[in-house]
């Protein structure tokens, strides 16, 4: 990848290692958590040391996601609250799945894709860590039906953002040139200006 | 456990069927619980002790006959004692059930189960907990209608009654049957049982117990502990026996529908992204951008040194 002086900082090095911690939690424990959740998983507790080690380790391995998740949030919430450029941008998504990303409205530092993914994340990580919390029964087991609601709700939201994650790891795949924000922190200016304009003016100063 | 000589009919977190070729001709089998032939003597629960290798510390007394005061990974069955002041015929009953695992048909533990093999359903109707490849989840506990199962504070294994499935294996019955000194637990086939049951219901009415009957609830498929109870009608007086028991649809939902669907949208998810990229390629950064870009780098580059000195 071509290194120049004048690429625009996307992310400082504190968060991009926050967000590798919360991606690397995230990796394991959708894995764990996908043996518990149907037969066809379950050879996966093999890589966490077994079954008895799966079970132990995986809420444990939650609650350090959610307090980097947690902190992640802090960081980025403000730029993820959702404008009207970015409802304009949403009802124009068609265009974009399309490939055609040249009619659409002018996006700041996230879009209205992105900016759903991120309140759709933090829904299901406050989702899935009160349901952890109540499935865990390591020190205090609540009434059986809150558990069994708790169940039911865990695998939704577990679900629910493993499919983000797909969605949100193939729009950097797809998007050329968007996983080095998150490997060394810069895009060019080029990738900016074509896919989020306004960061790239406010970043810039170039309003041509 | 692995050693054990029955058949297994179903195994929890395994998709394919279980060998079938054999099956037990004399049927499936059951213990009868005789509630009304119960004098509360818990000799059924020292039986269970001494067959099964358990020593339940001993507990607090908390103003009640039962003791423990629960199930217990130690204590596998508990006598539960209930006053009860029946109005319409003025008698204080004095209630006692033998709590403990039902051995349902449609078992909820073994629905449950996320552990290939941790809970088995033998042929013969016993559902067994092969402790050793248990993870102590506690899926069980959540999938029980009965709340039976427990989880050991010490090893995190799941407990439960086996209905001496190694005696039975063996010709025998279970050991809280053979200590039973009034005759109010017996075993033998499931057919055997209800027809001993039908006997002694029939009894029950003739001394005036119009609501009694068999304890075989439809909603778990049937179980293979039955109880006789003189008020049939009301199966919660005894301790909370639950009236119409059948796994939680919270619990068929999220063991049932939701693994297909969460397993297809999942799926879907990923293969779309995978044909989405490779029938409308990569979202690049135009030529036209890239060009302008370099055009600027090139100016500001000649710009820096017409400023040298």
């Amino acid at each position: 990848m071509r290194r120049n002086p004048r690429d625009l900082q996307r992310y400082t090095a504190g968060e991009r290692a926050n967000h590798w911690i919360v991606g690397i939690c995230f990796i394991l424990l959708a894995l764990s958590g996908l043996a518990f959740f149907h037969p066809a998983f379950f050879p996966l507790t093999q890589l966490f040391g077994g079954g008895p080690w799966t079970r132990i380790l995986h809420p444990y391995i939650g609650l350090v996601m959610f307090v980097f998740f947690f902190i992640m949030a802090l960081r980025f919430w403000r730029l993820n609250m959702i404008e009207p450029r970015d409802v304009e941008w949403l009802k124009n998504v068609n265009e974009m799945v399309d490939g055609n990303d040249q009619d659409m409205p002018e996006q700041g530092k996230y879009n209205g894709g992105q900016k759903v993914l991120f309140w759709g994340l933090v829904i299901g990580m406050l989702l899935i860590v009160i349901t952890g919390v109540l499935m865990w029964r390591a020190w205090w087991t609540p009434p059986i039906t809150v558990i069994r609601i708790a169940s039911v709700v865990h695998a939704v939201a577990a679900v629910w953002m493993i499919g983000l994650i797909i969605l949100h790891v193939y729009a950097a795949i797809w998007t050329r040139g968007t996983i080095r924000a998150m490997l060394y922190g810069t895009v060019t200016r080029a990738w900016a200006k074509q896919h989020h304009r306004g960061w790239y003016r406010k970043m810039t100063g170039d309003n041509s | 456990m692995s050693l054990q000589s029955l058949d297994i009919k179903r195994l929890s977190a395994t998709t394919t069927p279980a060998p079938q070729a054999r099956s037990p001709h004399s049927g499936e089998v059951a213990k009868l619980i005789d509630v009304s032939k119960c004098i509360g003597c818990k000799a059924c629960q020292t039986a269970c002790m001494e067959w099964n290798d358990l020593r339940q510390e001993p507990g607090v007394n908390v103003g009640v006959y039962d003791n423990p005061n629960d199930l217990t990974e130690n204590a596998w069955t508990v006598m539960r004692f209930t006053e009860y002041e029946n109005e319409a015929t003025g008698n204080l009953e004095w209630l006692i059930r033998k709590d403990g695992c039902m051995h349902c048909e449609d078992p909820g533990c073994l629905k449950a189960c996320p552990s290939p093999g941790a809970i088995v359903q033998y042929t013969n109707g016993i559902v067994d907990f092969h402790e050793e490849h248990c993870v102590g989840c506690g899926y069980c506990v959540t999938g029980c209608p009965f709340n039976v199962p427990r989880i050991s504070k010490k090893d995190h294994k799941a407990y439960k009654c086996t209905l001496c499935s190694d005696r039975v294996a063996v010709g025998q019955e279970p050991a809280c049957v053979k200590t039973c000194p009034t005759g109010a637990i017996v075993f033998g086939t499931k057919k055997a049982m209800k027809d001993h049951a039908e006997e002694r219901i029939a009894d029950l009415k003739e001394r005036g117990f119009d609501q009694a009957g068999l304890y075989d609830p439809a909603g778990v498929g049937g179980t293979h502990v039955m109880y006789v109870l003189h008020h049939a009608d009301k199966p919660s007086l005894y301790q909370g026996l639950p009236d119409e028991p059948k796994i939680s649809p919270l619990v068929g939902l999220w063991k049932g529908v939701s693994k297909p669907l969460a397993m297809a949208a999942l799926g879907a998810a990923a293969l779309g992204s995978l044909f989405h990229y490779i029938t409308k390629g990569p979202n690049d950064v135009s030529k036209e951008l890239e060009d302008e870009m370099d055009r600027k780098d090139r100016e500001a580059e000649a710009a820096a040194k017409e400023n040298l000195p």
